[in-house]
């Protein structure tokens, strides 16, 4: 089956974009060549580095819940304090460095045209985006794991700021620092965990059993972190500034990978290290998410700015994953992990569909649009794709995710359940609402009646992201096949925790 | 008999030959006259890196000379190159500036010599006599360094404030070490420990001898509250002399620092801790809300430097060898970031003037993308942003601190981090976001692009092999602790 196993697959994704990044600086000459190389390099080395990662897909072995493609390499070994470069990949984080090498690739079609000054570092900058990225979702060592995770700070500080709208050095001081300081709080506890266990490895920790009293502890900062990037209700304020601010791409980035880091954290290491302490804290999880879908769903309807919107509605959507990861049942966790899955393509088309409009009028205004669909009929037919995935109707990635969670949550508590569904309602209100503001309507706008529908380009960018979401709607077997085993296997050993906590209490 | 009882001078020999070759080089500068200053500049600079492969060869084994009055271990040997090589760059580095502000002399690179034998032998002290005699002799080339451009007012008076603030805290020093001698009877390291090991409480006399010695050292590591020199002194100096500052006179104090705190009052521990915990603290949190309010890019890096020496003080306070190795191997990146940034300010000039304002800097990624690169990565390493060096400096601190149960101040540390990051950020902020405001004068000088070159690539990739600096960093703390 792993027929490529000896090949380091996992490295090749992970240090590929780099080689492209060497290219690019080697760029010289009129700013004009330099910017069309520049294109051309990222491009055809995002595109070589997804092809290299759909291989894992290929190589999967769906049956077990071991990591695969395992490498290992001594990095630092002195005085007990030993980091191996340990890389491997399981059912939860095969998907994310899917998407991740995706994205990266439509990244870099989107802004083909929009982004003309300083190609070359931005360029740059989204490929070394992508190696922190891909190596987050694989690293398998403690340290490794937080360098690419606090790296990832730095090339999106400058994408956004350099890059952005406006208010972008506002926006993008706000993001670095807010994630900063949540990350900063997990190395602590990273520390404590490595003083417990004896070991930085992530494999080794996830097998530890902590006394329930560190365990609150070292919960609480994990979550600091994680909680910051999903973002969780009260700490999610950096998100729509982000949003906003940052170029197109960004915005893809952001939502389609970079909010991906909390969820998986969430369930990578805080369910299976913290269990005991995930089941104290459940209920104020399932409070923090039951508001943030409600509240954020609520602001989303007021906002008059698309990506704003888009962003709170966001918001609402990862308070659906928490909400899942957090009922440990294997149904609602594996809805969590698709509904991240379906968020990061969803999210991304709709963030891209504003980058459509915003790059014909420049304006991302709500009441500046209306009537488009009589001049893009095309682009009305995407955008509705991607605003009903986004509602979850039955046939798109949307609905899978947040049924299976609902299913999940259920079981566990009948009152979460129910909220969460409310705000399904809220969504498909705010979705529509956008929906019919932009689309229908009659144009009154003169700069509307020349608009062109998408181009070539344009749709060659929609089109994978559409046909996977209506094949995770469709037939989600593809992808939940692979995820099951390693959920199945973490629900299991979560729940013989809690049931030893409950037997040793009695 | 006589004979036999002579000192075994062997241990001492790299600072006997430094003081020597420091004397001959300022004959020849003496005899050679005013045009000898590049000549006298690259002569000390192979001293130096003469002196490091002495010291080097020297081996990693105690030896105690000087009737244990003097002492060599891979600590010292550790903190010694740390000088050496912060001292040598910065000889390179004042090269062209002195030069451009006609304040080429040949005194310079001598008295760097000489302020560099003052440190190998503060680093080497074994006794609070040779302890005051390296701290002095260390101080008296830095006074005169520091208002080196003597035309100009703000170095004067850099050199002068530094001046009575020194002596005041040399004076305080030396208090402290008489109160010590007074109620302890010797002044030797190895004795006091001896002394202290098991002698029950500790006598208040002796308490106030170890604070008022404590608070000498703080002043020249320049911790908070006994910082207030920091800023002035950064600010009006000579940048290559700021440069200097920042560097080797901070590993030489810290050093002292922790050999005078762990070996002859390691066992009062209790009494000491907390002093260090609050200077630490107190260092963390001013040096990164005071810096964020800086226009000027030297004053901001005293701050910062400030806030650095919070976070070595961390380790010093977990007094573990785990936390020692923590401060070395903090140091010796602090050394590479700081000594990077000043060769970025020096080559901060339009039309022939130095510039200092942050604001000056922008736009730098479109006009010097080079430039801005390496500034970049040396702002973020200061920050402690990951696969940086300085991510690495401040994990081992974090570590040593999580061991000794200092939890507190770890995440008093964590948060301070996350304030400072946002005044380095600030300046990546200026470069890459800002509208250009004018290019600085080209080429920058051989020398200086030597040191940014080298010192960008150790910052930034430093993560793929930090075996041999944690590696040595390890083994000269278990030498502190051996005995």
């Amino acid at each position: 089956m792993n027929a490529m196993t000896h090949w380091p697959l996992l490295s090749l994704v992970t240090f590929l974009p780099l080689v492209g990044v060497g290219f690019i600086m080697t760029t010289r000459g009129d700013p004009e060549i330099v910017a069309r190389n520049a294109r051309n390099i990222a491009l055809s080395t995002s595109i070589i580095v997804f092809l290299l990662s759909i291989a894992l897909w290929v190589d999967f072995d769906p049956a077990t819940a071991a990591f695969q493609f395992v490498e290992k390499a001594h990095w630092v070994k002195i005085g007990g304090f030993e980091i191996s470069y340990h890389m491997g990949i399981d059912g939860i984080s095969l998907f994310f460095v899917l998407l991740s090498t995706l994205l990266t690739v439509l990244c870099v079609l989107a802004s083909w045209q929009s982004v003309h000054v300083q190609v070359k570092e931005y360029m740059i900058a989204f490929l070394v985006l992508e190696t922190l990225m891909v190596g987050m979702f694989c690293a398998l060592d403690f340290i490794v794991f937080y360098v690419f995770f606090e790296g990832v700070l730095i090339p999106m500080f400058l994408i956004i700021g350099v890059w952005g709208g406006p208010r972008r050095v506002y926006a993008a001081f706000k993001f670095f620092l807010y994630t900063l300081l949540g990350s900063v709080l997990m190395l602590l506890a990273i520390l404590a965990v490595y003083f417990q266990t004896g070991s930085t490895d992530i494999e080794v920790a996830l097998h530890h059993a902590f006394p329930f009293a560190l365990q609150k502890w070292l919960f609480l900062a994990f979550l600091a972190s994680f909680a910051v990037k999903v973002p969780m209700w009260p700490v999610h304020t950096w998100l729509p500034d982000a949003h906003v601010e940052a170029p197109t791409a960004g915005s893809v980035i952001l939502a389609g990978v970079l909010l991906k880091m909390g969820g998986y954290g969430l369930v990578r290491f805080s369910l299976p290290m913290f269990p005991l302490a995930s089941h104290y804290f459940t209920p104020m999880m399932f409070a923090l998410s039951a508001v943030a879908v409600i509240y954020t769903s609520l602001v989303a309807l007021a906002q008059t700015d698309m990506k704003k919107l888009i962003a709170y509605s966001s918001v609402a959507h990862m308070g659906f994953v928490t909400m899942g990861i957090f009922a440990v049942t294997s149904e609602a966790v594996q809805g969590a992990v698709i509904q991240m899955l379906s968020h990061g393509l969803v999210s991304s088309a709709l963030f891209l569909c504003v980058g459509v409009v915003y790059d014909r009028i420049h304006t991302r205004d709500i009441a500046r649009y209306g009537g488009l669909v009589e001049r893009m009929p095309a682009y009305a037919f995407v955008f509705m794709a991607f605003t009903l995935a986004s509602v979850g109707l039955p046939g798109t990635s949307g609905f899978v995710g947040e049924f299976l969670i609902l299913l999940g949550t259920f079981r566990v508590s009948t009152l979460e359940c129910f909220l969460a569904a409310t705000a399904m309602f809220l969504g498909a209100a705010y979705m529509l609402y956008l929906y019919r503001r932009v689309i229908f309507g009659t144009i009154t706008r003169d700069d509307l009646r020349n608009i062109l529908d998408l181009s070539p380009r344009e749709t060659a960018v929609f089109a994978p992201l559409l046909i996977l979401v209506l094949w995770m709607g469709i037939y989600p077997s593809s992808f939940l096949g692979p995820i099951r085993a390693s959920v199945d296997h973490l629900v299991q050993q979560v729940g013989a925790a809690q049931a030893g906590q409950r037997a040793s209490l009695e | 008999m006589p004979l036999a009882a002579a000192p075994d001078f062997l241990p001492a020999l790299p600072e006997i030959a430094l003081a020597c070759a420091a004397m001959v080089l300022l004959l020849i500068g003496v005899l050679r006259g005013e045009g000898s200053t590049r000549l006298v500049s690259w002569l000390s600079v192979l001293v130096l890196i003469g002196i490091l492969v002495l010291a080097s060869r020297m081996g990693l084994d105690r030896h105690v000379a000087f009737y244990g009055m003097f002492v060599t271990d891979a600590f010292a040997l550790f903190m010694k190159a740390l000088v050496l090589i912060g001292s040598a760059v910065s000889i390179v580095m004042a090269m062209r500036f002195n030069e451009e502000h006609r304040i080429a002399r040949f005194e310079f690179p001598v008295l760097v010599l000489l302020a560099a034998t003052g440190m190998m032998v503060m680093v080497s002290a074994n006794d609070l006599i040779t302890l005051y005699l390296g701290l002095e002799l260390q101080s008296l080339a830095l006074y005169v360094v520091a208002s080196f451009d003597r035309d100009s007012v703000r170095s004067s008076e850099a050199g002068l404030k530094y001046f009575v603030l020194g002596a005041l805290s040399s004076g305080m020093l030396l208090y402290g070490a008489s109160m010590i001698y007074g109620f302890a009877g010797t002044t030797s390291f190895a004795a006091l420990a001896t002394v202290l090991t098991g002698a029950g409480p500790a006598s208040p006399g002796l308490i106030i001898g170890l604070v008022f010695v404590t608070v000498g050292l703080a002043f020249k590591v320049s911790a908070v509250p006994f910082h207030m020199w920091t800023p002035d002194v950064y600010e009006g100096a000579p940048t290559p002399v700021t440069a200097f500052f920042a560097v080797a006179p901070k590993m030489a104090a810290i050093a002292l620092f922790m050999r005078f705190l762990i070996e002859p009052f390691g066992a009062m521990i209790a009494q000491w801790q907390q002093v260090i915990v609050f200077l630490s603290v107190a260092s963390m949190v001013l040096g990164a809300v005071a810096a964020i309010a800086q226009t000027n890019i030297k004053r901001l890096m005293a701050y910062s430097s400030i806030g650095h020496i919070g976070y070595a003080l961390i380790g010093l306070a977990a007094a573990s060898p785990a936390g020692i190795r923590g401060v070395l191997v903090y140091m010796a990146i602090y050394l590479f970031m700081n000594v990077g940034t000043f060769a970025v300010i020096l080559c901060m000039r339009q039309q022939g003037k130095m510039l200092e304002g942050i604001n000056d800097l922008a736009g730098l990624s479109r006009t010097q993308p080079g430039l801005a690169l390496a500034l970049a990565i040396f702002m973020f390493a200061m920050a402690g942003i990951p696969p940086t060096a300085g991510f690495f400096s401040k994990l081992y601190i974090f570590l040593a601190a999580i061991d000794a149960k200092l939890n507190g101040l770890a995440i008093i540390g964590v948060v301070t981090s996350v304030v400072g990051a946002f005044y380095y950020l600030r300046i990546v902020k200026v470069m890459y976001f800002d509208e250009p405001a004018g290019a600085f004068d080209r080429p920058i000088s051989v020398e200086l692009k030597a040191v940014l070159v080298v010192t960008a690539i150790v910052t930034m990739f430093f993560f793929l092999l930090p075996d041999p600096v944690v590696g040595s960093a390890e083994a000269a703390a278990a030498s502190l602790f051996a005995k």
